[in-house]
């Protein structure tokens, strides 16, 4: 298992730098002259020139790539423009909305789409596998801003149980904080939920035509039993590597739903840079995220070793 | 083995009836549209669905039945070429990958697992603070997303093929390494990337949708069915049809591609035909 983890985190390593390189190319090299960018038509050649030093873009893009590198490292992602605050700091400012809303969402996801997955698998062609499946396609199709507009028409406009957006702090209280956070989550985790609750059926499905299955069930097993100890532990690979690409999928997903309902996250906070030209905050929101995503997708692959001692056992 | 007839394939013909309807309403609204998608009227604005009207008005007057026909093209736009972006260097990754092996191998792999670090959503905003926002930032933004599939899906086919007894062949028989990827591997590769590529072609309308509703993808005034519904939330309360045309029509469109995606993968997968 050491040899596995071990492989792992050196890719995990090459993946994040390869990373890096990506956002810094986008924001960086792409756009030519990003001083130029920020300052837009207004500024003036001796304007743009002052800032180009200040923000050392007149030496090599190799210096400047590792010495942002370094800084990332050390949890320097640079100074914002437009707030004049680190960038890591805004960005765990804005934490407390993005985080719980895709902790909720993850939360919700897995609650409905695993048992459901599982009730349609073992009612496999009867009347509550084809609703199961058709209330699935159908969270599929829609999109999640859209559920959640449809959320707010219904919870906010028509029965005024909910306000349609806003965030008011964790200071606030924490009941307070999970009912502004509810329906962004049930939104963000209804699409999420609907792909998962295919892929848990199928896998489900898959592991219950296995001999052993059959051989349980011949022993006398009771059906639940069968399910529970002995199908469903050999089915949670598949389940976990679509449930650990949706985790990352809510994180991008997150961004679309704090639009909806005005909270003020993550995606807020990029989407007002962009607005503002402030690219230091472009590039800390994007490293960040992506590197987040990454990280999920290698504890997926750690996961997959601590369930299938043939995985660790081939890797290494 | 037999082979199943694809016009008895429930959901393959449900979802090439609801596509074929799409791109039908696409193809109309180049040449005929009830009103002009862009015309405003001052007097008739957030109308529901009357007569002539059948979709009802935006906060502009403007016909939303017209702007839900338009905004079938931008969706099959950006999808197509999204999907064409993400397969094309996808598919070359992963030939590469698969067929060269190694350190090669690897270095792509891990090329590839960072660019899935790199939703839509957040190669949009990367592009869109540099760019100016719209359509081809948008069909960038969403085909990079899918560079990753393409290429694992590309690597594992060339793992599969590259031992078998027809490759082997070919290379004794003195066939360049180019040579044996394009003639022998890639053509016996297609068939799970076609059905990719159909799976795809939902997951980017949706993207694009989202990309306008956030104000990263296409602009105003031209129709898109997310920029619609972004338009639509400040007038929910007033007129609520303003919202639901636009989703509606995003999540039939989603919905049939992808019971053809479902259809195809059961018709081209020798296991269940």
């Amino acid at each position: 298992m050491r040899r596995y983890v071990a492989r792992r985190v050196v890719a995990l390593a090459a993946t994040l730098v390869f990373v890096s390189m990506l956002v810094f190319v986008v924001v960086r090299v792409l756009p030519g002259d990003p001083a130029a960018l920020i300052m837009g038509t207004e500024g003036s050649p001796e304007a743009a020139a002052r800032l180009r030093d200040a923000l050392g873009l007149n030496r090599p893009l190799a210096v400047q790539y590792l010495e942002w590198l370094a800084g990332a490292l050390r949890g320097d992602l640079g100074r914002s423009i437009q707030y004049d605050l680190p960038v890591g700091a805004l960005i765990v400012t804005r934490l407390p909305v993005t985080l719980p809303l895709a902790l909720l969402a993850a939360g919700f996801m897995v609650v409905v789409a695993v048992p459901l997955g599982i009730y349609a698998a073992t009612h496999h062609r009867r009347g509550g596998d084809y609703v199961a499946m058709l209330v699935s396609q159908l969270g599929i199709s829609i999109p999640q801003f859209w559920s959640g507009l449809l959320l707010i028409l219904l919870f906010s406009v028509t029965l005024g149980w909910v306000r349609s957006g806003g965030f008011d702090g964790w200071s606030a209280g924490i009941w307070p904080a999970l009912r502004s956070l509810l329906l962004p989550a049930v939104a963000l985790g209804f699409f999420q939920a609907a792909v998962l609750v295919r892929a848990t059926r199928s896998a489900v499905l898959d592991v219950l035509r296995e001999d052993y299955v059959r051989t349980a069930r011949a022993k006398g097993l009771p059906g639940r039993r069968v399910v529970f100890r002995h199908a469903l532990r050999n089915a949670l690979i598949p389940i976990v590597t679509v449930a650990g690409l949706q985790l990352g999928q809510l994180v991008a997903g997150a961004i679309v739903l704090e639009s909806v309902f005005a909270l003020p996250g993550l995606g807020r906070l990029a989407l007002n840079a962009i607005g503002a030209r402030d690219l230091p905050v472009v590039q800390g929101v994007a490293l960040f995220v992506a590197s987040c995503i990454v990280v999920i997708n290698f504890a997926v692959d750690l996961a997959y070793g601590v369930l299938d001692p043939r995985i660790r056992h081939e890797a290494s | 083995m037999r082979r199943r007839r694809p016009l008895r394939h429930v959901t393959f013909t449900l979802g090439a009836a609801i596509t074929l309807a799409l791109v039908a309403t696409a193809g109309l609204s180049l040449v005929y549209t009830p009103a002009d998608p862009l015309a405003m009227s001052i007097t008739g604005r957030l109308q529901g669905p009357t007569g002539s009207h059948p979709f009802g008005t935006d906060h502009f007057g403007r016909d939303v039945l017209s702007r839900v026909m338009s905004g079938a093209l931008t969706s099959i736009a950006v999808g197509l070429i999204a999907v064409g972006i993400g397969a094309g260097p996808g598919m070359l990754l992963g030939l590469v990958s698969g067929y060269a092996g190694g350190r090669t191998d690897e270095a792509i792999m891990r090329l590839v697992d960072a660019v899935q670090g790199f939703p839509a959503i957040l190669s949009a905003l990367l592009f869109t603070a540099v760019f100016s926002p719209g359509m081809p930032v948008s069909m960038v933004a969403i085909g990079i997303a899918f560079v990753p599939a393409f290429a694992r899906l590309a690597r594992g086919s060339v793992l599969e093929l590259r031992e078998r007894e027809f490759v082997v062949a070919a290379r004794a028989l003195g066939g360049g390494d180019v040579r044996l990827l394009l003639r022998h591997i890639l053509p016996n590769s297609l068939p799970p990337l076609i059905v990719q590529a159909t799976t795809s072609f939902p997951v980017a309308i949706l993207a694009e949708a989202a990309l306008a509703y956030l104000g990263l993808g296409t602009q105003p005034p031209y129709p898109s069915w997310g920029l619609m519904l972004k338009e639509a939330q400040n007038f929910l309360s007033l007129n609520p049809w303003f919202a639901v045309f636009p989703g509606g029509a995003i999540g039939l469109t989603v919905l049939g591609l992808n019971f053809l995606g479902d259809g195809l993968r059961d018709l081209l997968d020798p296991k269940t035909a």
